[in-house]
């Protein structure tokens, strides 16, 4: 709904002929894809396509060999990488990446360390266990001792620390049991139904599919076809080549 | 045996126990510098002694030869360590980050052989001394413990203390304990690796200062006055698993310990022999550090 509503602005991030990769490898091909705000787009396409790649480039974790990724007008290029979350970008990254050995409460601390979000720090500590009572419920307990499914709201939750603009998430269903994965494709709802932009990366497709707007198609480091998440769910090709059935 | 157990109930052998605890204190807040750096910078300062070394000469410098009163002379002293931890990161550490341990070890063995160099060319091999006594303390009739032991013991205490506060408190200590356990995605959380590399330099530099400050009040300084607690210092963080502050601290208490009681039973230097032969064994029994974390 909400995505709709601001559908004529000028679009929150928007990536132009991005290419990336490491060392001599090259990831990313000319990528363009943009996300406007209040929308949810999802990156699909086979392992090992620079879907990854694709968010590390958008985050500041690696930097971009050619290219622009401009978030609200800012190029990002000329932001220091570690001052890109303060920017509004929070990145959830793959297999999670928690600090298994502090607590879900230091884990959700570290991801204020920004001295711009520390001042939020309470009221987004109280939003975050709104969200997810359970973080609450296990907030003194290591993070590396709990659930997939747990650790993966609390990664969601480390990176809600910061009031992002835009979400980033990588794969939040992989490794989880198929019980788990609804409940986060249920979260990623329950986000988006805050206003949240969010942009995810996920091999489950027919699941993703159903909770965002908008898709890419992303194969061998090029954006191989785009629409509407509703026609990719239709779409012949799309349910042959990645939803198998 | 009649000895043995005399000596054992001896009023002497409290007064030993005692002085265990107290240099326990100092090498625990020694061990506590080498393990934050290893911890969180994952390279080993094989020249943290040689730090301890030049801070004990800002002391005996500041205080002796421009005349600074103690406090002031100390202040200086673990303001310049901490600097020249800070320095010692830039100008070395920062090249060998995620080099094989070997050359990271020949890169900090080199400064170690580097600094005591300077330090005997500089201010020669004579042994200088802070010259400041505090006296004894009396506890009871028979046990007396020196002050200036007493007051190391407890500022490294009080510092320790304020060091696991630090960590476990405040953003930064929760970043420097996050950046140890997931150098890649500190980023994510909006933090700068190598700043944050800067300031644990910084810190454990200050660390290794403070601990020259107390042990000026016990020692004689001299370019190699490192060897006598350099390599107990790393001994301590190996058997408390290298990087495991808490296994650090209960391993210097333990070390402190067995050097007083040999040398309480035997000679001075025999302390030190069953303290190392206690490693040595341990590190067949467990390679790892008795408090290494299972990974």
């Amino acid at each position: 709904m909400t995505g709709q509503a601001s559908s004529g602005a000028a679009p929150m991030l928007v990536l132009d002929d991005v290419t990336a990769g490491y060392g001599d490898f090259q990831a990313l091909f000319g990528v363009s894809l943009d996300v406007k705000a209040g929308e949810a787009v999802a990156v699909i396409g086979p392992n090992g396509a620079g879907k990854s790649t694709l968010m590390r480039a958008i985050s500041g974790m690696i930097l971009l060999k050619g290219g622009t990724v401009v978030m609200e007008g800012q190029r990002l290029s000329e932001v220091a990488p570690h001052k890109i979350v303060e920017m509004g970008i929070a990145h959830v990254p793959e297999n999670r990446r928690l600090f298994p050995r502090m607590s879900v409460e230091e884990n959700l601390r570290v991801g204020s360390f920004a001295p711009p979000f520390r001042a939020k720090y309470a009221d987004r500590l109280e939003f975050v266990y709104t969200l997810f009572p359970r973080m609450k419920e296990r907030r003194n307990q290591l993070a590396g001792t709990m659930s997939g499914g747990e650790q993966q709201m609390c990664a969601i939750g480390r990176a809600l620390m910061s009031d992002p603009k835009i979400l980033l998430m990588d794969e939040p269903s992989a490794g989880l049991a198929p019980v788990i994965v609804q409940q986060v494709f249920e979260l990623i709802r329950k986000i988006r139904a805050d206003g949240l932009t969010v942009l995810i990366v996920e091999q489950n497709v027919q699941q993703v599919l159903k909770v965002v707007d908008r898709a890419y198609l992303l194969e061998a480091g090029t954006i191989r076809h785009s629409g509407l998440a509703a026609d990719l769910l239709g779409s012949e090709d799309i349910r042959r080549a990645y939803i198998g059935v | 045996m009649e000895t043995f157990f005399d000596n054992l109930f001896s009023v002497f052998f409290i007064e030993t126990l005692l002085n265990g605890l107290l240099y326990g204190g100092v090498l625990a807040l020694l061990s506590l510098g080498l393990n934050l750096i290893f911890g969180v910078i994952d390279v080993v300062w094989i020249c943290y002694a040689e730090l301890v070394m030049l801070g004990m000469y800002a002391v005996y410098f500041a205080h002796n030869v421009y005349g600074l009163p103690m406090l002031p002379a100390c202040a200086v002293a673990i303001l310049a360590v901490a600097l020249l931890g800070y320095i010692l990161h830039r100008v070395v550490i920062a090249h060998v980050l995620g080099k094989a341990p070997i050359n990271q070890l020949l890169a900090t063995g080199g400064v170690l052989f580097f600094l005591q160099s300077i330090a005997t060319l500089i201010f020669g091999v004579e042994f200088l001394s802070v010259g400041v006594s505090l006296g004894s303390f009396q506890i009871t009739e028979d046990i007396y413990v020196s002050k200036s032991q007493l007051v190391a013991f407890i500022i490294a205490a009080v510092t320790v203390l304020g060091m696991y506060l630090f960590l476990s408190r405040s953003y930064m200590g929760a970043a420097i304990r996050a950046i140890s356990q997931d150098r890649e995605i500190m980023i994510l959380m909006g933090v700068d690796a190598n700043r944050l590399y800067g300031i644990t330099s910084a810190i454990g530099g200050g660390l290794a200062g403070l601990a020259a400050c107390l042990l000026a009040l016990q020692f004689d300084v001299h370019p190699f006055v490192g060897i006598s607690f350099g390599p107990l210092v790393f001994m301590i963080c190996v058997m408390g698993g290298l990087g495991n502050l808490v296994g650090g601290f209960i391993a210097a208490f333990v070390f402190a310990q067995l050097i007083a009681t040999g040398s309480y039973f035997a000679d001075l230097e025999w302390g030190a022999v069953l303290a190392f032969c206690v490693f040595v064994i341990a590190m067949f029994i467990r390679p790892e550090g008795l408090f290494a974390r299972k990974s």
